[in-house]
């Protein structure tokens, strides 16, 4: 999905709070948060691509207002409820207020995923185009290089592809590369002397 | 002990709500005895920016092992005994004078774990995640890391399963220190290539 969490080349967002060092969890209740995701994601076997997309469908105000681990908080109550583990009425009841949740799929459930992908159709030097291409569900394709041209820069095995294993239990696995962009193809204001790499999925790519 | 009179400071709606998520799933018996505490503290004291640390110092002294770090970085890093969970598909890329790496991950916030411990909270916030890949030399400038304009800038988005560390460049000087030393040199910012040493 055409999501907040997809924020690559974003304006307006002002300055990076850089501090050289930090405690791990600043407060306890982040750490409870990051366990409870894991206790949810284990009980409802979720995949990687479904973690991700419990939190990408917050809704956007409120994701960019909240911190990492109210996402992760967000995400894992949201799984909870619709895997049937608790009621959404219940955790409000306990919290004794509101309690957001992401939104709903927006994607149909993948019923066939297709054979796998066992040998790459791309080697290092090729040139390649990113679909441009805007699925309603959950995808590690960024936004900012769909349309554009990169070169091959590294082939890196066969991995279950996320918008699939994101809606159900099919699974297919295929190559990924890394592509290398050129900053000046990818932005109008690309700056000199910068590339930026991107990690794809096959099926995200189509010769150039 | 009388604790009377002591208030805990009222939780505020997000801890009441972790609170209420954690009590709800507890009843239900899907938390393990002592399983919160445990990770925590897995990820509070046994993974951090020291195992990359010495992943570095190690790449510094050691020719051979730097080139098998470049070639496979997984299979290196575990040399050194690290690896698991984000650190599964390591690569590694190297600074030079002429070339500058920095990570991030700009749909969420990927990272090495075994090597770098979890992200800080700026490499996981809306700013860092949409400038890095756009405007990198303004952004390192703001971050104390000015790079001169014939250094050219490879930025690395960790938008798949491999995570990347930096190689940042042995300061110069440090030709008498030991592995140990050298160790003690590395910060996290110039594994992340925010930062150069």
């Amino acid at each position: 999905m055409d999501g907040i969490h997809d924020l690559g080349g974003m304006q307006g967002l002002g300055a990076v709070d850089h501090s050289p060092a930090e405690p791990v969890f600043p407060d306890r209740w982040q750490a409870t948060a990051r366990a409870l995701m894991e206790v949810v994601a284990g009980a409802v076997e979720a995949s990687g691509g479904e973690f991700r997309h419990s939190i990408e469908r917050m809704d956007p105000g409120h994701y960019l207002t909240s911190s990492y681990y109210e996402h992760w908080l967000t995400g894992a109550a949201t799984l909870a409820v619709e895997h049937g583990l608790v009621a959404h009425a219940e955790l409000e009841a306990r919290a004794g207020g509101r309690f957001p949740l992401s939104g709903p799929v927006l994607a149909p459930p993948v019923a066939d995923a297709g054979p796998d992908m066992g040998e790459p159709r791309f080697g290092v030097g090729d040139r390649v185009r990113v679909r441009d291409w805007h699925p309603p569900g959950h995808t590690r394709c960024p936004g900012y290089v769909r349309g554009k041209a990169g070169t091959v820069v590294r082939v890196d095995g066969t991995h279950s592809v996320p918008d699939i294993e994101a809606h159900g239990p099919a699974r297919r696995y295929e190559p990924t590369y890394s592509v290398r962009f050129d900053a000046a193809g990818l932005w109008h204001d690309g700056q000199r002397g910068v590339t930026v790499h991107v990690d794809l999925w096959d099926s995200y790519l189509e010769p150039a | 002990m009388n604790e009377s009179g002591h208030h805990p400071a009222p939780l505020s709606p997000v801890e009441r709500r972790v609170a209420a998520l954690e009590a709800l799933l507890t009843e239900r018996e899907l938390v393990p005895e002592g399983f919160i505490e445990e990770i925590t503290r897995r990820y509070e004291s046994e993974i951090g920016p020291l195992n990359g640390a010495k992943v570095v110092a190690r790449a510094w002294v050691d020719p051979g092992y730097k080139e098998r770090l470049l070639t496979d970085g997984t299979a290196a890093i575990a040399e050194l005994g690290f690896g698991g969970p984000e650190g599964d598909h390591m690569v590694v890329v190297e600074n030079t004078s002429a070339v500058h790496n920095v990570i991030v991950c700009t749909l969420c916030s990927c990272y090495p774990w075994p090597v770098l411990g979890l992200p800080p909270s700026w490499y996981k916030d809306p700013p860092y995640r949409a400038r890095m890949v756009r405007e990198p030399r303004t952004l390192l400038a703001e971050m104390g890391c000015p790079l001169p304009g014939d250094v050219e800038i490879r930025v690395w988005d960790s938008s798949a399963e491999v995570r990347y560390l930096v190689l940042p460049q042995r300061p110069a000087g440090t030709a008498g220190m030991t592995e140990a030393e050298l160790t003690g040199l590395v910060t996290r910012d110039s594994m992340i290539g925010v930062a150069r040493l």
